[in-house]
């Protein structure tokens, strides 16, 4: 076995909370309670570590992290701890006072999420009347700041059509670089998936636009694209690989391999409140368990693209093959692949009604 | 304009830095970080937004043994892709 090299990226999932309300959400169904949240010290430490653990990046993320007061403190942590800081944020609580204090704190990139091109659509997907006109404002602020900005747009069935316009919007902001991404189906989007799920007419239209947005904007505004696996032969490297790359630490502390992780059963998640990132990194079950290749079944074991894709996504083998172990269903070499398509093929006469993301289901209330 | 004309520089939020974890150059940007080889790190520390493509070449070919045709088209080659990720201005 290869020695286990140091991690690239720290995802800090500061809070569960959000003013916003998308139902494709890549939170956990079962939202982290704001009264368990990890302290500022706690935070602290954790930049700390890893820093000396050797972590390049940290993305403060959520939730929406701006919820969270001490942002701006943790920022200027992670700074001094000689980390390249990323905000992945809403933009609607990005005031001026916060642009302002987040550059003295030294930010270095901001990511800046919008629900679509146009204003009512936007203000829908988002669950937050007003929400679109406060990212635009909140993206004139972080340009006026002299800060990259990333324009997300997550793309799904309902706005699909629009990606066009979503490019011609990030074009408008002037960023830096857009992310046009499919929803991936965790958490609440799993819940939402048959209304969120684009139909493969929908999904050519839309690497059309985007193929041809990327050549129209070579060396100017980079474009990223994720695709959605339902309609794939082959799956994504999730996370770049489980325990390979990055390590996303929940509201609460716990140590994940993967946002979604904490829906597989039989791994303890180690917290940071009891364990060192290094030790957590190297040592616990919960990081070898899928690490490398190993751990790989049938077809992945024998597979030459064992080491690009690493058996594709944990999460989405146990939510469509039943065995968090199994060939990612995402690739045609699984025996569970239809299982795609019988989803795809179930969204066609769906009512296209959301489940919004909230603290507490309507539904459990 | 000739590529080697060119003067790159690195767009905001791009930066080259040691990491001393792994002792080795890291160029760290926006949700992106690549770990450039011996000669891409050579090039890149020459990158400050003044110096043409052609300036970077006679500067490398001046202290590496290499014919400075080769170097030039090494350096455009990598500063070109460079940009095409969205790293740099050209």
């Amino acid at each position: 076995m290869n020695p286990i090299e140091p991690p690239m990226g720290l995802i800090a999932e500061l809070t569960h909370r959000c003013p916003l309300q998308c139902a494709y959400c890549s939170n956990p169904v079962a939202l982290d309670s704001p009264r368990g949240e990890l302290t500022t010290t706690d935070w602290m430490r954790v930049l700390d570590q890893a820093a000396g653990l050797g972590i390049l990046q940290v993305h403060f993320s959520g939730g929406e992290p701006m919820a969270r007061a001490d942002l701006v403190q943790l920022v200027a942590h992670a700074t001094r701890a000689g980390l390249y800081t990323n905000i992945i944020t809403s933009g609607v609580l990005l005031s001026d006072a916060a642009m302002r204090d987040l550059l003295g704190a030294g930010i270095d990139h901001i990511q800046l999420s919008f629900q679509d091109a146009v204003m009512a659509e936007g203000d829908r997907f988002g669950g937050y009347r007003g929400g679109h006109a406060r990212k635009l404002e909140a993206a004139r602020r972080i340009r006026e700041a002299g800060l990259p900005l990333t324009a997300n747009f997550v793309i799904h069935r309902q706005n699909v059509g629009r990606v066009e316009a979503m490019i011609a919007l990030g074009e408008e902001l002037q960023a830096e670089r857009i992310e046009i991404a499919h929803v991936q189906y965790y958490g609440w989007a799993l819940l939402n998936r048959a209304a969120l799920l684009p139909s493969r007419e929908q999904l050519d239209a839309a690497n059309a636009v985007v193929a041809a947005a990327r050549a129209r904007l070579a060396g100017r505004i980079a474009i990223d694209y994720v695709v959605p696996d339902y309609h794939a032969a082959r799956p994504k490297a999730c996370m770049g690989g489980w325990g390979n790359r990055f390590i996303n630490i929940s509201p609460t502390g716990k140590a994940l391999p993967c946002h979604a992780a904490e829906t597989l059963p039989d791994l303890v998640f180690p917290s940071v409140r009891d364990m060192s990132l290094k030790t957590i990194w190297t040592d616990s079950d919960a990081f070898q368990r899928f690490r490398g290749t190993g751990w790989m079944p049938a077809p992945c074991r024998t597979c030459d693209r064992r080491e690009i894709d690493w058996g594709g996504c944990r999460c989405q083998a146990l939510a469509l093959a039943g065995d968090a172990a199994a060939t990612d269903p995402a690739c045609a070499k699984s025996p569970h692949h239809a299982r795609m398509a019988e989803a795809v093929a179930a969204t066609v006469d769906a009512p296209l009604d959301l489940i919004p993301r909230r603290m507490r289901r309507v539904a459990d209330a | 304009m000739s590529d080697a004309a060119r003067i790159p520089r690195f767009r905001r939020g791009v930066r080259l830095r040691y990491d001393q974890v792994r002792e080795a150059w890291v160029l760290l940007a926006p949700e992106k970080l690549y770990m450039p080889d011996d000669i891409a790190v050579e090039i890149l520390k020459l990158v400050d937004g003044n110096r043409t493509i052609a300036a970077i070449a006679d500067d490398l070919a001046s202290r590496f043994d290499a014919p400075r045709e080769l170097i030039v088209r090494d350096a455009t080659a990598a500063l070109v892709d460079l940009s095409l990720r969205g790293a740099l201005e050209l």
